[in-house]
């Protein structure tokens, strides 16, 4: 019963289908249960946490990467699976608040002050929401002095910050120094991305990593727990 | 079920209705004045025997007859040619259906240069930086032989977007003579491509092995004449207005037998034709409807497809400018004086003046091939891997061509906008609006899965570097490596006992 659930799940994530009601990539999945019926159906049957997770989520997550090495998927089919996983873990993390089981680590996120543009820090989020890890949002437009409070009251791991513009990229200088003035800047790695900056970019004002997209963010990571 | 080709419900047209009656008014005068030289003695007593005025002109060098033909003759005579052609293949679903009423583009390879240029990729160091290595094409033109002409029709099989076959190599093995010429170019073809096969003949007085060569692959007789599996091309006139006497006498013996054929003229702008527009058109139209009115006076109703390949004349060495903007105008124009008369049209694009393939030949070709087929014609011929002014083909253009009809059928798609789509794309947008993140990419996926979205191009590098003509070369040895259907053992056997010069070396199974 536990492996045929675990199973399912994993094909859920593979197919992308949050619920039952996703269309997914194969024909006649609409009305079969999704990612996030299937991840209570496991909790309901006290499968560990840690099965539903690697053996179910990450497991799954692992094919897509696989698919869209060989262009058999494409960023859409990704996200989508990244979506999935990101509710599964949302039901979860109560659960594993209990059970004492850490996630991959928290991020916050922001588009800098002066630029609007978000749809490629939103990508970045979905994905590594996908890929385990806590993210926090902040949304576009957000002020240096908002992201330090930020920081110095959740105490993320890391920080992602995102701009498209040649004029507000250097808000992101702005916060680094921002973070150093309150004695935060040691507490947190910072990784930039987004189409103005560049890893050049990224060493001029202090950044930890230059981000080229989500998945570049998702090696980066595991980069620096290896390191 | 023939091939669907592209239909173009609402065709590219440049000149007004008024514009083509003054082209075809034009056109009628220059048919009477100064009418058309005839060096062919059969043409001239037709159109006397039909009320043409006719006049021996006795010219030492060149004798010749003029012949005056009135508008009441070509009016008739387009009226009795059939405003619908077939032109059939060995396998069905190759057939294609050419109707004059109807602006439905067919894409077809073409024709007959005598150089084949093959590419090959040689790796370069930067001098600077030894480590640095680029592969470098080169190109090697050769004179063209039969079994090129054989690997043109496999790798034409296997173009996707290709509909039909126009030999775009001449044959010019040391044993290919002008008596086995016609046999050996339609059997290479044949048996190497289930498409349409139409080429233009050599010597007539090859036409009867060619024909029964055709029905005994066709299966007979009365099948080849109901699915015609192979056509020709006949180049009568030769500009300006001058009936040729062994092409008029071939299109002549074509008509009587009724099989399909297109009369072709390909004027000079400026050189053999005025460089107007207005000039080229009236006169290019006048010369199409007097092969025309000939084919139907010879046999009413025998299948005839209005034949267009104008060009401009480059003012640096006045060859043929293919490449340019106007040759595309008087091709567009020429495919509006066809469907004014409801008749199919055979005409030209994608010929490029430069000699290899490249920047340049893709802008020229792609340019001609995307505005000449928004003019509807039934037959785009010339499209496939020409380049030095039809001088050259490059089967590695030809694979990059077959790349960029696939884009340009896939624009020419009908949009998909009805009541279904509408109240679908309100419901997503609404939904979309009530998240956070406010994407529409998770409904990407269903219309990338239903094969909606145009696919990438599928010659593009993974890196900063251009890789596409060895992307392309990579995927034409593929596809010559694919198999073809053949003709069968027993027909081919057949063929080689009754039709007299076929080169042994094309029979596969010995």
């Amino acid at each position: 019963m536990g492996e045929d659930i675990i199973a399912l799940l994993k094909e859920a994530v593979i197919q992308g289908r949050r619920t039952s009601s996703d269309e997914g990539v194969d024909d006649d999945m609409v009305g079969k249960p999704a990612v996030v019926e299937l991840t209570q159906s496991a909790i309901e049957n006290h499968i560990g946490m840690d099965v539903i997770i690697t053996q179910g989520l990450t497991s799954g997550m692992q094919v897509v990467g696989e698919k869209f090495a060989t262009q058999e998927y494409f960023i859409p089919d990704m996200l989508a699976s990244a979506e999935a996983v990101s509710e599964a873990m949302d039901i979860l993390r109560p659960h594993m608040e209990k059970a004492n089981i850490e996630s991959k680590g928290k991020l916050v996120i922001a588009t800098v002050q002066g630029d609007l543009h978000d749809i490629g820090k939103n990508i970045v989020a979905t994905l590594l929401r996908g890929a385990g890890y806590e993210v926090n949002d902040l949304g576009i437009d957000i002020p240096a002095k908002k992201i330090v409070e930020v920081i110095r009251k959740d105490k993320p791991n890391f920080l992602g910050l995102s701009a498209l513009l040649t004029t507000t990229m250097v808000a992101m200088g702005e916060v680094i120094e921002a973070l150093k003035e309150s004695n935060l800047r040691d507490n947190v790695r910072v990784l930039i991305g987004g189409a103005a900056v560049s890893e050049e970019f990224a060493r001029e004002i202090g950044a930890d990593a230059y981000c080229l997209d989500g998945f570049h963010a998702i090696e980066v990571l595991e980069s620096f727990k290896e390191g | 079920m023939p091939r669907e080709g592209i239909p173009i419900p609402t065709p590219y047209e440049r000149m007004s209705k008024t514009q083509v009656e003054q082209i075809h008014d034009a056109s009628m005068q220059i048919l009477v004045n100064p009418g058309i030289i005839s060096f062919n003695s059969e043409a001239a007593d037709v159109f006397h025997a039909n009320g043409a005025d006719v006049t021996f002109v006795r010219d030492n060098d060149n004798p010749h007859w003029l012949i005056k033909i009135p508008e009441e003759l070509v009016l008739r005579a387009v009226k009795a040619a059939p405003k619908t052609v077939k032109l059939a293949a060995r396998n069905k679903d190759n057939d294609l259906i050419l109707n004059g009423k109807e602006s439905r583009v067919f894409f077809v390879s073409g024709s007959e240069s005598n150089i084949w240029l093959d590419a090959a990729f040689e790796s370069y160091t930067k001098k600077s930086n030894p480590a640095v290595e680029i592969q470098v094409p080169e190109f090697h033109p050769r004179r063209g032989t039969v079994q090129d002409l054989c690997y043109a029709g496999q790798l034409c099989e296997h173009l996707e977007s290709l509909d039909a076959f126009i030999r775009p190599v001449n044959i010019q093995d040391k044993d290919i003579t002008e008596d086995n010429k016609d046999v050996n170019k339609y059997f290479a073809s044949l048996n190497n491509t289930t498409k349409h096969v139409m080429a233009g003949l050599t010597s007539l007085a090859q036409l009867d092995n060619v024909v029964r060569m055709a029905e005994i692959v066709a299966g007979g007789k009365h099948q080849l004449s109901d699915n015609p599996i192979i056509s020709f091309i006949t180049c009568l006139v030769k500009s300006p207005l001058q009936f040729i006497n062994n092409t008029t006498q071939t299109l002549i013996e074509l008509s009587r037998r009724g099989l399909p054929t297109v009369v072709s003229v390909a004027p000079q702008g400026g050189t053999t034709a005025p460089i107007t527009e207005a000039g080229i058109i009236a006169q290019i139209n006048a010369e199409i409807l007097a092969g025309i009115t000939l084919s139907q006076l010879v046999h009413k109703g025998t299948p005839v497809i209005y034949g267009s390949v104008p060009a401009r004349a480059r003012m640096d060495d006045l060859n043929d400018s293919y490449g340019a903007p106007e040759s595309s105008q008087y091709n567009i124009d020429c495919v509006q004086m066809a469907r004014f008369y409801q008749l199919p049209c055979y005409s030209t694009a994608g010929v490029s003046d430069v000699k290899t393939p490249g920047i340049q030949s893709s802008v020229e070709r792609l340019f001609s091939d995307i505005v000449v087929t928004l003019s509807g014609p039934q037959y785009l011929h010339c499209a496939y891997g020409l380049l030095d002014k039809n001088a050259v083909f490059c089967p590695l253009q030809a694979v990059l061509d077959d790349a960029h009809f696939q884009i340009i059928k896939f624009f020419l798609r009908p949009p998909q906008i009805n009541d279904q789509e509408i109240s679908n794309t309100l419901s997503q947008i609404r939904e979309v609006m009530g998240t956070s993140q406010k994407l529409y990419i998770r409904h990407i996926r269903h219309v990338l899965r239903s094969g909606q979205l145009s696919p990438l191009y599928p010659f593009e590098s993974g890196n900063a570097g251009d890789s596409v003509l060895a992307l392309a070369q990579n995927r034409m040895e593929k596809l010559l490596a694919r198999p073809v259907a053949h003709i069968n053992p027993d027909i081919t056997r057949e063929v080689f006992s009754e039709i007299p010069g076929i080169l042994p070396r094309l029979n596969i199974y010995k």
